[in-house]
């Protein structure tokens, strides 16, 4: 063989090498991240201030405040909310809990997987075919609070499969053997173990529902109503369409930068507030049931 | 006993305590084996005889949380030193595992492994290091035509002789067996028995079982581990015939364990 | 001893989990119809809106005109008739409006009552006419030819290179640059993403301790947090310039911006399926490696890579699948000129950013209505595409292992 001292220290270099260069790339997406979040919150927060947060845009939305798109994208939030949780929820204990492993298994995921897949123009698309124009709700927090919801779904359902399938067995098992029902046992001993798993994944999903613009461009998306809601089939003003409007289409690009950092500011703030309260949830919950 | 001290020691070695975390693994173990023998560990499940062969090519280092403390000597050099390359000793040190692992590669990929992975450069060298130790680890005539085939398609027992003749390949001067037939069919078993048997003359082998009959079939010298501690070494005949310990008898008896 | 009222709630409950169950298949199939209803009804029309005609003088062995030819002859790029397969007589342009050009005031009415009347004159007198007009004004002897149109095909949708829907008299409807600039954008974007989100999948996996993992993990959950449209909001306002800069372009609205923005959007879905791949490969495996003599380094690029490769494949597969559906930060960033692209550094425009650009200025029901439904389709179909062979891969992982 070679001299083994200097492949040794050829190997040894390289891996060295390789490992910085590595750990210098994970860095740099530390970086990317700070730097967008840096950036908003820098010219954001000049932005920010109580008239900005409660009063409604002035003067082709260069000036006044936000607070119809505030509203509007928590009533579609809330929206969404009631129609994807508990049916997505359902969903997912049904699959998990009730189906056996067969087919009907493998086509209710694979079509779960599908849904998720399905890009969220698409479902745009599809919430104004059906929901604003075939059942008539035209341009409405329903239409939109429904196809959000649908985007949203896949989440909801995987979520609580993967928390239901952290519960071992021999729990289920243990309450069956008591003489429990099925219901008996989701309801008393596997529900109660897998919900904070659940509602550590709902809470990141409200987060991406708060974002999402595409599926709400032709739903329920007003480019500028400075009034608030009084029904389910009201327009409402959104945050992320806002931001969008503000910065590429409005009536003075230039004027309104000031207003589309505070958006964008009030954007990240949301996604980044409930992120937190999922980790908190999660270390919370993390030390006080243990499951394997 | 005189013999110990005639010839110099292969592997050594001397008060070791290993800790995972809070859990004391290993309790003093002081240990010494000569070249070209076949010393066989036994003991319990979770007595500390896997995590002690790991201790002869650093693998507990890759569990986090482990300490090590005391002296493991291979060739009369202190292996935890700071000094001394894990890989380097690696080399020199060959382990075949419990269950048969080959890599996601060809039969022939396989065996070179070890010798490309060291910076082995010509193809002609590789090509007759893979044909000997294929027949060092008697696999050559069933697999000489298929070299190219995936090791996957090979059998339980065929795989293992191949993780045996990859191991070969880097010509170590010490194997550590893990368990090496405990996943196998009894035919399979008697060929790495064999096998073993073979390779005494030229290796210095370790190797852990818990089945009694195998050490006793293969092995000059063994020891008995419990809990962590070493309980009783000796030669293989005297230790299935006239064990020192009580433990020992009842374990060998099969009373326990 | 379970009372029949118990079993009956236990059997309703059930139910209704069967019915929630059901609920994304329910989706996807309504997704389906809805979309194709709306998108096939594109193949029922012609290039020329209804309501409107193109006609012919009557000696003019012209047949078929395609929505290019018509385009072309409008534009005064084709002159004369030969170029199209018809005699060989240049070609008179006649829209509505050219019809003071050829009569008086006095001659058309006073309500513009004689226009059906002096536009079939006119169609009759010029042999090398070619007109365009509504529906409306054509008269009861017209003495033109109306030109029959055929309608749009799924073949000329995706190969034409032109896509102007609103172009008059014919609508371009080619999908070519959409689909090219939608390719484009998305493969470069994971070209740049990908080094970067292995490299960090593998650091997290295999080189960095639990600790630095605990605060990578969240980080990139925030990464993947973060709304489209604020990503687009950043391209805009810091990519976007500095793309110009770098490479001293005129405008820096290009498919690199969009590329970049579309690789930090992807670098959450490579790192974190590609890491539990690489947290897939069995122990023992990594130990053989070691126990050879292998450094840590040629373990992972020699046996831990190779092994966990299907699902980095996936992971990468998957990538590039959100990276063609995402929409407004592409939007924002890419200039969306509708070209056929030769180079990353021009404008594009990719199919989501289309629909969200076009679909609120179409008629309801309408030709460009309906081919932007289509184009929905042709995305859903790629996105199925891409969904299928993750799936594939995966399933075939399983089966091998």
């Amino acid at each position: 063989m070679m001299d083994s001292g200097k492949i040794h220290r050829r190997k040894q270099a390289s891996q060295n090498f390789v490992f910085t260069l590595f750990t210098l790339m994970s860095a740099s997406i530390v970086l990317v991240l700070f730097v967008i979040l840096g950036f908003i919150v820098i010219r954001g927060l000049p932005a920010i201030s109580w008239d900005f947060l409660t009063k409604m845009p002035e003067d082709g939305m260069t000036k006044g405040g936000i607070y119809p798109a505030i509203i509007g994208t928590f009533c579609l939030m809330l929206g969404s909310m009631i129609f994807a949780f508990p049916i997505g929820i359902m969903s997912g204990i049904y699959v998990h809990e009730y189906t056996k492993d067969g087919i009907l298994k493998r086509f209710m995921k694979a079509m779960t997987n599908n849904l998720a897949g399905i890009p969220s123009i698409v479902f745009g698309l599809f919430g104004m075919s059906l929901f604003v124009n075939d059942l008539h709700f035209g341009d409405s927090i329903l239409a939109g609070s429904l196809t959000l919801g649908l985007l949203v779904l896949p989440v909801v359902i995987r979520t609580t499969e993967e928390s239901l399938k952290a519960i071992d067995n021999s729990f289920r098992v243990g309450s069956y053997a008591l003489g429990a029902t099925k219901l008996q046992t989701i309801r008393k001993v596997v529900l109660p173990m897998s919900l904070p798993n659940i509602i550590t994944g709902l809470i990141l999903s409200i987060g991406r529902i708060s974002g999402e613009t595409a599926p709400i461009l032709f739903t329920v998306a007003a480019y500028f109503l400075p009034k608030l809601p009084h029904s389910i089939f009201d327009q409402v003003m959104a945050l992320p369409y806002h931001l969008y409007v503000i910065s590429t289409s409005g009536t003075n690009i230039v004027e309104s930068r000031k207003m589309a950092y505070g958006t964008a500011l009030v954007l990240v703030l949301i996604v980044l507030i409930l992120n937190l309260l999922a980790n908190v949830l999660r270390r919370y919950f993390g030390k006080k049931v243990k499951m394997n | 006993m005189v013999k110990d001290y005639v010839k110099k020691p292969k592997v050594m070695a001397k008060d070791v305590n290993l800790y995972y975390g809070d859990f004391h693994a290993l309790k003093g173990i002081t240990l010494s084996m000569e070249e070209n023998t076949v010393v066989a560990l036994i003991g319990p499940s979770g007595c500390g005889k896997s995590t002690f062969l790991r201790c002869f090519n650093r693998m507990n280092d890759l569990i986090p949380s482990t300490r090590i403390t005391g002296y493991v000597m291979v060739d009369g050099k202190d292996i935890n030193d700071r000094s001394m390359n894990v890989d380097e000793l690696r080399k020199n040190i060959g382990m075949v595992f419990q269950k048969p692992n080959p890599f996601p590669k060809s039969i022939f990929e396989n065996v070179a492994y070890g010798l490309r992975v060291n910076g082995v450069k010509e193809a002609k060298f590789i090509e007759e290091r893979v044909e000997r130790s294929l027949k060092q680890s008697a696999l050559w005539e069933e697999v000489k035509d298929k070299l190219k085939k995936s090791a996957f398609e090979l059998s339980g027992g065929q795989q293992q002789r191949l993780c045996i003749a990859r191991a070969l390949a880097i010509e170590p001067s010490v194997l550590l067996m893990d368990e090496p037939a405990s996943a196998l069919d009894p035919i399979s078993t008697a060929k790495i028995e064999e096998l073993i048997y073979e390779l005494k003359n030229q290796y210095t082998i370790i190797i852990v079982t818990h089945n009694m009959q195998q050490a006793g079939r293969v092995s000059d010298k063994t020891a008995f581990f419990y809990m962590g501690e070493l309980i009783e070494c000796d030669d293989t005949k005297t230790m299935f015939t006239n064990p020192k310990h009580t433990r020992t008898q009842n374990y060998i008896t099969g009373r326990f364990g | 001893m379970k009372t029949s009222f118990q079993r009956f709630i236990e059997k309703f409950v059930e139910g209704l989990l069967f019915l929630s169950g059901t609920i994304t298949s329910f989706a996807v199939i309504l997704i389906v119809l809805f979309l194709f209803k709306e998108g096939w009804g594109l193949f029922n029309e012609t290039p020329v809106e209804k309501g409107s005609v193109i006609a012919l003088n009557k000696s003019n062995p012209v047949q078929e005109l395609t929505a290019q030819q018509i385009k072309n002859i409008f534009d005064r790029k084709i002159t004369n008739w030969k170029e199209v397969g018809g005699n060989k007589d240049s070609i008179i342009v006649f829209s509505v409006n050219d019809i003071s050009n050829y009569y008086s005031d006095a001659e058309l009415g006073d309500s513009l009552q004689f226009v059906p009347q002096r536009i079939s004159e006119l169609m009759g007198k010029k042999t090398g006419i070619i007109a365009f007009f509504p529906t409306e004004y054509i008269s009861k002897n017209f003495q033109g030819r109306i030109l029959a149109m055929k309608k749009v095909t799924l073949t000329g949708f995706i190969k034409d290179k032109e896509w102007f829907p609103t172009a008059q008299p014919a609508a371009q409807l080619g999908i070519l640059p959409l689909i090219l600039g939608t390719l484009w954008v998305s493969l470069v974007a994971i070209l740049i993403a990908l080094p970067f989100g292995l490299a960090t999948a593998v650091y997290i996996a295999e080189i960095a301790d639990a600790r630095v993992g605990k605060i990578l993990k969240p980080v990139i959950e925030l990464l993947a947090g973060i709304p489209s449209v604020v990503y687009g909001f950043f391209g805009l306002i810091v990519i976007v310039p500095l793309v110009q800069k770098t490479f001293n372009l005129p405008v820096g609205e290009t498919g690199l911006s969009g590329s970049l923005v579309l690789a930090i959007m992807a670098l959450p879905t490579i790192i974190t399926i590609s890491e539990d791949a690489i947290r897939n490969t069995p122990r023992a495996m990594k130990e053989a490696s070691l126990a050879l003599g292998a450094t840590h380094w040629q373990t992972i690029y020699k046996v831990i890579v190779p092994y966990s490769i299907s699902g980095i494949s996936a992971a990468t597969i998957l990538g590039i699948g959100r990276a063609m559906g995402e929409t407004m930060a592409v939007l924002m960033v890419t200039g969306n000129a509708a070209i056929i692209p030769h180079s990353i550094l021009v404008p594009m425009r990719t199919i989501p950013a289309t629909i969200a650009a076009e679909l609120g200025e179409s008629a309801h029901g309408g030709l460009h209505y309906k081919a932007l439904f289509a184009l929905g389709c042709v995305l859903f179909v790629m996105t199925l595409v891409i969904n299928l062979t993750v799936d594939l891969i995966s399933a075939r992982r399983k089966y091998s292992k």
